[in-house]
């Protein structure tokens, strides 16, 4: 059907200090696809989230979280797993959105952003969870003759984005 | 991956807290304890710096809306200053900026 070119994949310990070395394999890779600035900051941004909610609540004692890129010619498919338990997998959908500027500030949620930044950044997401929680992250190469409208969970807010 | 923090007390009731680094998962903790104690006395105006903050995420974010919530309880006030435009589109897009003030440019205090 189409061509996939590279597959990379790293498995790291989840803990604090290792999110930002997921972070920065994935900057590199996308900064060697050529994907602008900005984007390269979405997606550091969004696989940093997605590790960091492997970190939070994946394990209660000590675990892994696996990053695995595939590389295509018009995009990157970026996925973190995790082997724990995937009870977060049912509040998810619930609380994605801003913040509420209406609301007491002591009613803020300090937590609950890093879903929404991801799938507001990325261009297409996917959580699926049976052994753990899988975030598949999907971002397009902005090319003139790259079709970019792909059905995702944020497809308005990305399709505002993406004129 | 790192992060430093410098407290400047400008006034008896100013204080600056310049942060430079990243901000995330693994630094957060180390914003959260420098910043917290800044804004639990009455009165206080506390600014932070984030001039040379190049990297923040949602855990930073909550770090911020954590010591908003300190700030008003304690009858303090919280003002973020020198956002780089990366830094200030997240708070933009989680609506953050609508809760928390945030300067257009560096203010003369902070620099």
């Amino acid at each position: 059907m189409e061509r996939q070119s590279d597959y990379l994949e790293m498995t790291l310990p989840a803990k604090p200090q290792y999110v930002g070395i997921a972070r920065l394999t994935v900057s590199g890779l996308a900064n060697r696809l050529g994907f602008s600035y900005d984007d390269i900051e979405d997606i550091k941004i969004a696989v940093a989230e997605a590790c960091t909610n492997v970190v939070n609540h994946a394990y209660e004692e000590t675990g892994n979280m696996n990053l695995s890129c595939n590389v295509f010619e018009d995009r990157v498919e970026m996925v973190v797993a995790d082997t724990g338990q995937s009870f977060v997998l049912e509040e998810l959908d619930q609380n994605l959105g801003p913040v509420d500027s209406k609301k007491p500030i002591d009613e803020l949620k300090e937590g609950g952003l890093g879903l929404f930044l991801i799938d507001t950044l990325m261009d297409k997401v996917e959580i699926s969870g049976e052994n753990g929680v899988a975030i598949s992250m999907t971002k397009f190469l902005q090319r003139d003759e790259v079709e970019n409208n792909v059905d995702g969970v944020s497809t308005e807010t990305n399709a505002q984005e993406q004129k | 991956m790192n992060l430093s923090t410098e407290v400047i007390e400008k006034a008896d009731k100013k204080k600056i807290l310049r942060v430079a680094g990243e901000v995330d998962a693994y630094t957060a903790p180390e914003l959260k304890a420098n910043l917290n104690p800044l804004t639990e006395e009455e009165g206080v105006e506390v600014i932070v710096d984030l001039t040379d903050v190049s990297y923040i995420d949602s855990t930073g974010l909550g770090i911020f809306i954590g010591a908003l919530k300190s700030a008003e309880n304690h009858g303090a006030t919280l003002r973020l200053t020198g956002l780089n435009e990366r830094v200030k589109r997240l708070f933009t897009i989680t609506g953050l900026d609508e809760v928390i003030t945030i300067d257009d440019e560096n203010t003369e205090e902070a620099k």
